[in-house]
């Protein structure tokens, strides 16, 4: 199988990275750069399909959605849930002072 | 420079389900924090979405409730970003296929002019959490309580040119979601939430101007004080020959003012794509169709209504049209009293009056429309006089009873005995020589300011409780009476 | 005992012969000697396990008779499963003890199996090697300097070599069938949306599956009977009725007609393997069954079409891992930010990461139609493929992987080599078909998996193939040397 490498640049891994919220080290970012690359390379492969009209296919059985009825099943379960939180105070979870 | 001001805006209305979009949590509003958060709604691992029928249900009757066509296929995306109060990193929308396509509905300015908005379209996604800023040692903490209450939101046309218009949009929305009983519209409580879409261009040119986005504005007075300032500091920056930025604002109603958030950021980009833990939205025509004669009569028919069937004005009708409650209680005056206008006249004066005195909702009235259409009967079968009526109404609003027991206790029955009416004006005649005699010396017009002091005179005698009719008809009597002696 | 299948365990304690809480401190005493070995399990809950095995004993002695009652098995760690630590093989989940159930590790508990523990994976079950995992790799019990397969190599790896008679995988782009295949057991990927995905750790949503494996196709339908069906909880879990799936298991095979994929025998292909899979299409013949050459000519384009689907998918599924609620949070962080990227950054291992960075991309403004959208399209004709020759054949029939088992750390430092190892199995969660993975001999010592595709919710049919294959062959009694100790 022939794979190209795509063209893709440090900036572009660290503004992807940074959608993510994934932090690259800087003397990682060459050689995920250069692995992303040879990724993106392969996936490449898909440009050279004459897809034409054919409509996406999100699931594979062509399903559609049901509804559930509009019932409260669920009960509080707080406690529970808050026994793992990493940091919680008066039922609240608690992070870095959030600036908008 | 003359500006032509350009208005969108977009409305977050929560949806009135009793569990959540995507959960079986409870929605119910001021709950202590995180208790109505279940695993889904915290995005614990595996957790997966199930559509909560009655928000499709929801959606479809604003959908119909604004003339719209209904997605009979919609599609759920997700938007992502991270933000401490959207738990999965994504928000559950709708992007490509809404389940609300193109709709209108018309707003009436106060000076009675009608305006036709468009909406652009209108779907389903779910609320996010709530940053509670309080002091935690510096940290913000996370309520996700509201996270996953169903919300519509509504994207209008920039069809609106002024706080005016854009105040008159959302009062009409208001009435038309509450009227369909799809949302509670509480601004305070947060159900209905707006984020205003403001640009300005030379008056006369099509093309559009660079617009700012307002977010969260929740009240129509702040809506109103937000569009006066955005216009203020847009008009400023064009005229002084710059350019406005499209970025987003945030209204602080403390200090009266906009300013811009979240410029830190770089920009977003929300990779949307089809939510793969939910399939496509594929509802049946003859469901809609369902929906739609079961649909309650809206704000708009009903104030045609209104106007046909009970003669009222334009501008009574439309008030007593607008929100659902108020259009139930006046109907159900009418229904007991028989008479429409006498119905209209006090539910609008009278009680929305005291309503706004004591601060209250319709629904803490202590005078309910029967109670009230008791009243207006006695006013009609002349037990008392309107005047009276104010005073047996006061009473009522104080909690002495209904109308008929005050009328009695306090012996405010009208007086209609034709000879203690006699009486009385004989009285008067005679105790006002020089009145009589000015009456008598002047002709029709002046005639009849001046018998409206005998007839002041009479009522003080009667304590208020004499039939004005009656009073005139005696009083003109025993006048053109007075005069033929005169002139004998 | 341990050689001992399902049926016949489950025979033999309602026959009082032994007690679950005889073999499951029997299967608790084989981790405990060998697993060391394998690393196959990355929690084992002895105490539980025993809880669990006198409960069936209990019921057992009521006089209860379900055909999994006392049953020992164990869960990929991917099945969260209430106070045991569900992991993922990441150390995002390293401290993360889940307050539910996965709704199959619910079915299974009430069948009444004794869960001994949770098996090894690669991390967020992104590998086909087990050697991504926070926990360390797994080690294939047929030959420890080679890898088991993965993700569900952990599962594969404690059936083979016989620590327990039953275990859970899930597979999103052979994560069930590589690994049987490398270790000489069956497993069997389900139609999509045939078992819940409620509360099993999402890695790429419209893909995932989870399923059963164990040494035959008659244990695998004994577990699929158990976890099979609709769950109102899971959207896209298929209300399409359930069958029993081993009613059909005796059918003889006469008249079957199997269609051989040339895309599945062309170049890529070692030699040994196409022997053993010929060898084993030979005796499925010799049943009655007919083979039938077909093709599925966008073979070749599933692999970029699942890497461009499955990491977009995972890099939204993973983005709730952010240390707010629970799972790893970094020390002292900064600010926001600092809390988001350094928890992610140290919680996350290389190649979770590396499909986080390539699915942001695919699914980034500008890149999203020539990408994703185009891998969803690609994907439509993909299934199609497989519908246009299940109008002449009853099921397909090729090899599972290239080549048997690779050498531990021979690939890892090129992920393209490892994703070219799918190249058999990726279509098939595409199309979101039924697939098998059942034992084919050896070849130089290590096992072979012929791979078994039938139409949408046709698992019987496999089932019933794969058992008649092993009523005339011992491929999948085979057992690796040191584990038969």
């Amino acid at each position: 199988m022939v794979v190209n490498r795509m063209t893709v640049h440090r900036d572009d891994i660290e503004k992807l990275a940074e959608l993510a919220r994934l932090r690259i080290a800087p003397e990682a970012v060459a050689e995920v750069t250069d692995r992303i690359a040879t990724i993106l390379g392969l996936v490449d492969q898909l440009q050279s399909v004459d897809t034409g009209a054919v409509e996406p296919m999100a699931n594979p059985l062509d399903a559609v959605q049901r509804l559930r009825s509009d019932a409260v099943t669920e009960e509080n379960r707080r406690e529970a849930f808050q026994a793992i939180a990493p940091a919680v105070e008066n039922g609240l979870y608690l992070v870095p002072k959030v600036i908008d | 420079m003359n500006w032509e001001v350009v208005i969108g805006l977009e409305v977050h209305l929560q949806l009135a389900t009793e569990s959540k979009i995507f959960s079986g949590a409870a929605t119910r509003f001021g709950a202590e924090p995180n208790t109505q958060a279940c695993a889904v709604d915290l995005a614990m691992p595996g957790m997966l979405p199930v559509l909560n029928e009655q928000a499709v249900r929801y959606a479809v009757m604003f959908g119909l409730g604004i003339g719209a066509e209904i997605g009979l296929r919609s599609v759920f995306d997700r938007k992502n970003y991270f933000y401490p109060d959207l738990p999965k990193g994504y928000q559950i929308s709708q992007f490509q296929e809404p389940i609300v396509g193109r709709g209108h509905f018309d707003i009436q300015l106060e000076d009675g002019s009608v305006r036709r908005i468009g909406i652009t379209r209108a779907h389903l996604e779910e609320d996010a959490g709530k940053s509670l800023h309080e002091d935690f040692h510096n940290q913000t903490g996370i309520d996700l309580n509201r996270a996953g209450t169903p919300l519509l939101e509504i994207v209008s046309e920039p069809d609106l040119r002024s706080a005016e218009e854009a105040v008159a949009y959302l009062k009409t929305l208001h009435s038309l979601v509450t009227s369909l009983g799809i949302s509670d519209g509480n601004m305070a409580e947060g159900s209905m939430r707006c984020d205003i879409n403001l640009s300005l261009r030379p008056a006369g040119s099509e093309a559009l101007g660079t617009r700012a986005e307002i977010k969260n504005v929740n009240s129509f007075r702040f809506v109103e004080k937000a569009i006066h300032h955005e216009i203020e500091r847009q008009a400023d920056i064009l005229e002084a020959g710059g350019q406005v930025v499209q970025e987003t604002r945030l209204y602080d109603a403390e200090r009266d003012e906009t300013r811009s958030m979240r410029s830190k950021e770089v920009a977003n980009d929300y990779r949307y794509f089809p939510e793969p833990d939910l399939l496509p939205v594929v509802i049946e025509q003859s469901w809609v169709d369902s929906i739609r004669a079961s649909l309650p009569e809206l704000p708009a028919a009903k104030r045609e209504r209104f106007i046909a069937d009970y003669g009222l004005s334009a501008y009574d009708a439309s008030v007593l049209a607008a929100e659902r409650p108020l259009a139930d209680f006046y109907e159900a005056v009418v229904k007991d009293c028989g008479d429409a206008k006498i119905a209209a006249n006090w539910v609008q004066v009278e009680l929305l009056g005291q309503l706004n005195r004591s601060d209250l909702a319709l629904s803490q009235s202590p005078v309910d429309a029967q109670a009230l259409a008791a009243l207006l009967q006695r006013i009609l079968d002349g037990s008392i006089s309107g005047k009276i009526g104010k005073q047996v109404f006061e009473a009522m609003w104080a909690g002495e009873g209904d109308a008929d027991s005050i009328i009695e206790a306090r012996g405010l029955r009208q007086v209609s005995d034709s000879g203690a009416l006699e009486a009385m004006v004989s009285e008067v005649i005679r105790a006002n020589p020089e009145q009589v005699a000015q009456y008598l010396a002047a002709d029709e017009n002046r005639r009849k300011k001046l018998s409206g002091f005998f007839v002041g005179q009479i009522m003080k005698l009667s304590k208020g409780q004499a039939n004005p009719q009656m009073v005139n008809d005696l009083l003109n009597q025993q006048l053109a009476n007075a005069g033929g002696h005169g002139n004998t | 005992m341990h050689d001992l299948s399902v049926a016949e365990l489950a025979h033999a304690l309602r026959s009082r012969e032994f007690t679950s809480t005889e073999l499951t401190r029997h299967c608790l005493q084989r981790i405990r000697s060998l697993d060391s070995q394998y690393n196959s399990f990355i929690t084992v809950d002895e105490a539980g396990a025993l809880a669990a095995a006198a409960s069936a004993d209990a019921r057992l002695a009521a006089g209860e008779q379900g055909p999994l009652l006392g049953i020992p098995l164990a869960h990929k760690d991917i099945f969260c499963t209430t106070g045991l630590r569900t992991s993922c093989g990441s150390k995002m989940l390293d401290n993360f003890v889940p307050p539910y159930d996965a709704t199959v590790t619910r079915l299974l508990r009430d069948a009444g199996t004794v869960l001994l523990g949770k098996t090894n994976m690669d991390e967020f079950a992104m590998g086909s090697s087990s050697e991504t995992s926070f926990y360390g790799n797994t080690r294939n019990p047929w030959d420890t300097a080679r890898v088991p397969g993965g993700s569900s190599g952990g599962s594969a790896a404690a059936v083979a070599a016989r620590l327990v008679p039953l275990a859970t995988g899930t597979d999103t782009g052979g994560s069930i069938r590589q690994p049987a295949a490398f270790c000489g057991i069956t497993g069997l990927k389900p139609t999509y949306g045939r078992v819940s995905r409620l509360g099993m750790v999402a890695y790429a949503s419209s893909l995932d599956q989870g399923g059963p494996m164990a040494r035959s196709a008659e244990d695998c339908a004994l577990l699929l009977n158990a976890i099979a069906g609709l769950d109102p909880l899971d959207s896209t879990s298929s209300a399409h009725p359930v069958e029993d799936y081993t009613a059909q298991l005796r059918q003889p095979l006469t008249g079957l007609r199997i269609g051989l994929p040339r895309e599945y025998f062309g170049e890529g292909l070692d030699t040994a393997t196409g022997d053993r899979i010929h060898a084993a299409l030979a005796l499925l013949e010799q049943q009655g069954a007919t083979l039938v050459d077909i093709t599925l000519p966008h073979t070749g384009l599933s692999i970029p079409t699942y890497y461009i689907i499955a990491p977009a998918e995972a890099s939204t599924n993973l983005s709730r891992y952010d240390g707010v609620r629970y799972g790893y949070r970094c020390e002292a962080p900064r600010d926001l930010h600092d809390l988001y990227t350094r928890s992610r950054q140290e919680g996350f291992g290389d190649e979770v990461k590396r499909r986080i960075l390539v699915g942001t991309f695919a699914l980034s403004a500008g890149y999203y139609d020539a990408y994703y959208r185009k891998a969803q399209q690609v994907r439509r004709l993909i299934r199609q493929d497989f519908l246009d020759a299940f109008a002449s054949v009853d099921i397909i029939a090729g090899p599972t992987t290239p080549g048997p088992a690779f050498g531990l750390g021979t690939k890892t430092s090129d992920p393209l080599a490892m994703y070219l190892e799918d190249v058999y199995t990726l279509a098939v969660n595409l199309a979101g078909l039924p697939a098998m993975s059942v034992p084919a001999g050896l070849a130089a010592g290590l096992p072979v998996g012929l791979q078994l595709i039938g139409p949408h919710f046709d698992e019987a049919r496999l089932l019933n193939v794969a058992h008649q294959l092993q009523q005339v062959s011992d491929w999948h009694r085979q057992t690796p040397g040191e584990a038969s100790e």
